[in-house]
């Protein structure tokens, strides 16, 4: 694998974590618990498209295939995204949805904060643009965690449930293979070993002030980084490439 | 009425930019301080109207109420003296 192939695998995995998991949180519009938190998630969801537009219209600059941002998000099938398997985890009650969050905010947030250093200048200049935008979901998450935590009996229970049943899907967060290895020597990409370090710490703290438990070491799902998915992405691409795949090159 | 079962109401005070005073923009609901300011934060400073954000909890403002026009607010129509316009400066005086 050369350079070039390496950076637009490494480029997808970033753009499309941050565009399945905007999609799922746009699933909310208009569904919010209250006007307020409707209003808060869709928020989140665009900053999310936001990243992921920025990253796939560089992605298809590198890939050099006259590729647009809206072509990489829309025609490509679900085997070829490379979005981690958190992301696609349908939304479940508002606890699930918030745990999930929580869990990619302090993902995202460890993760550009060490990206800014790339060598590569525009994945450098969008971590520092998304990092600002993430500094503030996880405030928001955070604050959703305590306070479903240390709430009612049945927000705890609900929020503790959400922590065990994704847990699983928090190893393929990490998982590094050649490309990871070949742009890492590069300067390009960062050590997910590194942030993994930092996200454990971080989630582990959190939950404790929250009076949650931290679920004990089980199976992790792997394999987002082959393009191997759960069963919920394929039902989340056949909404949203729907228009694109029903009337080709429709413009909005 | 139904009961408000959204959290308290709070009021939301907008600052557009430095220097000027905050500015009512609103109200929302939320169950403690800082899910107000986020969802203040959220709900009207999206499209960049603002640089700080002030919430109070409603029930800590205290309103007078329309009875209170005719003694509180009358008996200043016939007071024009109180505006600075009323007097003339006398020729000569300096530094004002």
């Amino acid at each position: 694998m050369d350079k070039q192939k390496a950076l637009f695998q490494y480029c997808l995995r970033l753009a499309d974590s941050s565009l399945i998991m905007g999609q799922r949180l746009s699933e909310w519009c208009g569904h919010g618990p209250v006007l307020e938190e409707d209003i808060a998630l869709t928020n989140i969801a665009l900053d999310l498209v936001g990243q992921a537009t920025a990253i796939l219209n560089y992605a298809g600059k590198v890939e050099g295939k006259g590729h647009t941002e809206d072509d990489l998000a829309f025609l490509r099938p679900e085997r070829e995204f490379r979005n981690v398997l958190l992301a696609e985890q349908p939304n479940g009650d508002y606890a699930f949805t918030i745990a999930r969050q929580f869990l990619f905010d302090v993902y995202q947030y460890y993760y550009y904060q060490s990206l800014q250093k790339s060598k590569d200048e525009t994945l450098s200049a969008l971590s520092e643009k998304s990092l600002k935008e993430v500094t503030y979901h996880l405030r928001h998450t955070s604050q959703w965690m305590l306070r479903l935590g240390d709430g009612t009996p049945e927000s705890h229970e609900r929020v503790q449930r959400a922590i065990n049943e994704l847990w699983m899907f928090t190893g393929d967060l990490f998982d590094m293979d050649e490309v990871d290895a070949l742009l890492l020597k590069e300067g390009v990409s960062i050590d997910l070993k590194e942030v993994k370090g930092k996200w454990e710490n971080h989630v582990a703290e959190l939950l404790e002030k929250a009076t949650l438990q931290l679920p004990v070491q089980t199976f992790m799902q792997a394999g987002s980084r082959a393009g191997k998915h759960t069963e919920h992405l394929g039902f989340l691409l056949a909404e949203m490439q729907y228009l694109q795949r029903t009337y080709p090159d429709v413009k909005w | 009425m139904e009961k408000d079962t959204q959290g308290t109401l709070w009021e939301v005070f907008v600052q557009a930019n430095p220097g000027i005073p905050h500015k009512h923009v609103g109200s929302l609901h939320a169950s403690d301080e800082e899910m107000a300011l986020q969802n203040a934060r959220d709900v009207y400073t999206r499209r960049k109207e603002g640089i700080s954000i002030w919430v109070v909890e409603a029930k800590n403002i205290k309103a007078s109420s329309p009875e209170d026009i005719g003694s509180f607010f009358e008996p200043a129509n016939d007071k024009v003296y109180r505006h600075p316009t009323f007097y003339k400066v006398p020729d000569g005086v300096k530094h004002l």
